[in-house]
């Protein structure tokens, strides 16, 4: 009956993985924000003596067809694919909770319509919903964004459904209650801040996940089209010569794998010590 | 089987000549990453005889039992100069060669058979597990040597409980499922970890029936238990423990009848019973109550009437929860409400709170309509009654502080305070009301102790200053001595202000030491009902004598 509590601080130690994700993430946001402080060339500066050369002290990741230097383009990249990531995941987060919050509260005949909803949505895969939507409105940033955010909300707004029946369930809830406050007053001071905890890591992970779908989509031509430098665009445009210059598809693969890794390991992280500190 | 009867039991107890012990433990210590939590203990445990280790939580007894099979835990440093199984050095085994010993030569049974108890394997399965791993007989012969076992620790219908899966079976037949395993291999010592605490008073009778047996079979049963009148039923030996230390350990008679060291006379002291009625249980104080204010026997407070509650199940079976209760409770007064679980007793509370809308039938809050008011008139008559969880972490939020919490319940009171430096004042004052101080305002409940976190759930009960407090098992998370602070805390906030109280209890030594009059529920519905020392003196229903002949309890000298 005599639980050992581990003391709070062991929970906060930082692991070797986590110390590199934040160092990671914190490179890509200086990528997002000032792109020239981490590269002085042109991302579009055409340089046709200089095409297709392997990785060099000049060019960290070789150059292009274009002879565009293929750092800086990975680099200023960073603003297209971390902003399709954050748009779909906020798109997604939005459609989630509304719904989410709509099911797990009305309970009854509207939540079984919506779960029921929700459930076939969630069947239906993200790919076919953004090849449908591009074939409509054609390839473009924001279609890209709005088709990577409602693919993905359905698994979200279950998950906020689940969180909205965990937490009415709680104590404080009832005591809340108990002390007279109106249904509102106990939704806003008590359901909604607790039902949105684990969402704030669950967005870290999701925005990794939306640069992946992103990035498969312009490499299948179907998102933001050359020459932007979004990652997944710079491995469709160095498909071409894959045989010669494989560094065009192997740098900015490795560069996604990289960054959704560290958002990925990072979300885990915050959603581990949120877990702690609500128990 | 036959259940043993109380004779057989005190039969088992008669003290059997001293022979050479079984199980030895020489100044054993056990250290969790450079915390020690068990500090030097030494005991033995013979054949035929019983030594119970009690405590408190944080005592060290709960590790020191899983010590004994070999199970301390990842992290953990054991040390002793002596554990001995029968001459067998046990102190330096590999995990390897524990598994060989553990289940064949030590039986263990642990408090809750429901987390114990693999769900998705059938019972009888579980309970041949032993010999499974030991390599005994054949599947066939298993099978059937469980059901064996199950009939033998008093399972009805054993072949067809076998077949069921864990939970779908009650909480006693389950920890009858576990002991059944535990002594599967007829272990010559069986270590009990809080083996009765998850139960129903009467079915915890049967457990410790079970045990008494296999005792005077001959086993050597060490028992883990917080609650020294369960102890008095079985153990032949008490070694009481406090911070990793015997404080006191000697003959059963001795420790609990005629105790030397002052932890032990506390603990005796904060046990709740008929005979603590009018006093305070934290020994040192034991001054009687204050004057109490007298009960307002013309003013009933809360009259519920003809209540009845009704679930439909997803099989779409309706069950009656509460089915026709009616009670009053005056001004000044505590009515207590006693039953076991599913009798219906935190539904009634619910609907006397209007948190649960009854079925059928009202309750009315000083004479004018409160359940059957709509939820907006309802509200802002909210204030005159509060309400006391049992379980004092989950009903605060995680996020907010304790003055937070405190001045959000000031708010929704009779008098709001006006500015926040009174909110502060009438926080602090608060506080101070139920023992804790303004260094705990900026603390979040999450860091306090359960004896703390429940006195914060009673001043933000408080705090809107309600003339009735529903009480639903307020002590049953805490403690012995912090049970015993915090009902002195209850009855003297009831002498200080007049608040009327529905206490609501599992525990018969509580409700008896608590109430004025008491209701009897079982099944949903009032059995027996009547001023407290009356009905305990003189039950008149057969399950109210059936509950209170199931009561361990000390005689007190």
């Amino acid at each position: 009956m005599t639980a050992i509590a581990l003391p709070y601080r062991a929970a906060l130690r930082l692991r070797p993985a986590t110390v590199v994700s934040v160092l990671v993430v914190a490179v890509l946001v200086v990528a997002l924000i000032a792109p020239g402080l981490l590269t002085t060339r042109d991302p579009n500066a055409i340089d046709l003596q200089s095409t297709l050369l392997s990785p060099s002290w000049s060019h960290w990741f070789g150059t292009d067809d274009a002879g565009r230097d293929l750092y800086t383009r990975v680099v200023y990249g960073t603003r297209e694919s971390f902003g399709i990531g954050l748009g779909a995941t906020a798109l997604a987060m939005v459609i989630a909770i509304v719904l989410g919050f709509v099911a797990g509260l009305a309970r009854g005949f509207v939540d079984t319509v919506l779960s029921r909803i929700l459930d076939v949505a969630f069947a239906f895969p993200v790919l076919l919903l953004a090849l449908l939507l591009i074939a409509i409105r054609g390839p473009s940033l924001g279609t890209v964004i709005v088709a990577v955010g409602i693919g993905s909300a359905p698994g979200y707004a279950r998950m906020v459904r689940g969180q909205v029946l965990h937490v009415r369930q709680a104590g404080y809830i009832q005591a809340s209650h108990a002390l007279g406050h109106t249904r509102w007053a106990v939704i806003r001071q008590h359901l909604f801040p607790n039902a949105m905890r684990p969402l704030v890591a669950m967005m870290t992970l999701g925005i990794g996940q939306s640069i992946v779908w992103a990035s498969g989509l312009a490499f299948l031509g179907l998102g933001v089209a050359p020459p932007s430098p979004e990652w997944g665009a710079l491995l469709d445009a160095g498909r071409a010569a894959i045989t010669t210059s494989p560094w065009l598809e192997i740098l900015p693969g490795l560069v996604i794998v990289v960054a959704t890794l560290a958002l990925t390991s990072l979300g885990r992280t915050l959603q581990h010590r949120l877990e702690g500190a609500a128990r | 089987m036959t259940v043993p009867t109380a004779a057989a039991s005190a039969a088992g107890r008669v003290a059997t000549e001293p022979q050479a012990a079984l199980l030895s433990v020489g100044n054993l210590r056990v250290a969790f990453g450079g915390r020690e939590v068990v500090k030097g203990i030494s005991f033995d445990a013979y054949p035929g005889r019983c030594l119970a280790i009690v405590g408190e939580s944080g005592s060290g007894k709960s590790v020191t039992a899983r010590t004994l099979v070999g199970l301390t835990g990842a992290g953990s440093h054991v040390a002793a100069d002596r554990i001995e199984l029968d001459g067998l050095d046990l102190a330096t085994r590999s995990e390897r060669s524990w598994r060989a010993i553990r289940g064949r030569d030590i039986g263990f049974v642990l408090q809750d058979a429901l987390v114990s108890l693999d769900q998705l394997r059938r019972v009888g399965d579980e309970v041949a597990e032993p010999l499974r791993v030991h390599h005994r007989g054949t599947r066939a012969s298993r099978r059937s040597r469980a059901i064996e076992l199950l009939e033998a620790v008093g399972v009805p219908e054993p072949s067809v409980k076998a077949r069921q899966r864990p939970y779908e079976l009650s909480g006693g037949l389950r920890q009858r499922a576990l002991i059944a395993s535990a002594i599967a291999l007829d272990p010559r010592v069986l270590i009990a970890d809080e083996p009765t605490t998850a139960l129903d008073v009467t079915v915890q009778a049967q457990v410790l029936d079970l045990l008494a047996e296999s005792k005077s079979r001959g086993t050597a049963i060490i028992m883990i238990s917080h609650d020294l009148s369960v102890v008095a039923r079985l153990a032949d030996e008490v070694a009481v423990m406090r911070e990793g230390e015997i404080v006191e350990h000697g003959p059963v008679d001795e420790v609990l009848y005629r105790p030397v060291h002052e932890y032990t006379k506390a603990l005796l002291d904060a046990i709740p019973s008929e005979h603590t009625r009018g006093t305070r249980l934290v020994r040192g104080t034991s001054a009687p109550r204050r004057t109490r204010r007298p009960i307002d026997a013309d003013r009933p407070l809360l009259s519920a009437r003809h209540l009845s509650k009704v679930y439909r199940g997803p099989d779409r079976v309706d069950r009656t929860v509460v089915d026709d209760v009616s009670f009053e409770l005056f001004a000044g007064e505590t009515l207590g409400i006693v039953g076991e679980s599913g009798s219906g007793k935190t539904t009634t509370a619910g609907i006397a709170l209007a948190l649960i809308p009854p079925t059928a039938g009202e309750v009315d809050l000083d004479g004018s309509a409160w359940t059957s008011l709509t939820p907006g008139r309802r509200r802002p008559i909210r204030k005159r009654i509060g309400v006391v969880y049992q379980d004092p972490l989950s009903s605060f939020d995680p996020r907010w502080t304790v003055g937070r919490i405190l001045v959000d319940a000031l708010a929704k009171g009779k008098r709001p305070p006006s500015s926040r430096a009174e909110a502060r004042d009438r926080v602090v004052r608060l506080l101070e009301q139920v023992g804790l101080t303004a260094q705990h305002l900026e603390d979040a409940p999450l860091r306090l102790s359960g004896g703390q976190r429940q006195r914060v759930a009673i001043a933000r009960a408080l705090a809107p200053e309600p003339e009735v407090l529903v009480c639903d098992e307020p002590v049953s998370a805490l403690d012995v001595s912090i049970q015993a602070q915090v009902l002195d805390l209850l009855t003297d906030l009831q002498d200080e202000l007049g608040v009327s109280y529905l206490f609501i209890s599992h525990d018969l030594g509580v409700i008896h030491h608590m109430s004025d009059r008491i209701l009897v529920m079982k099944d949903g519905r009032v059995v027996e009902s009547g001023d407290a020392d009356a009905v305990f003196r003189n039950p008149q229903h057969p399950y109210t004598q059936r509950l209170l002949t199931a009561l361990p309890r000390l005689a007190r000298a």
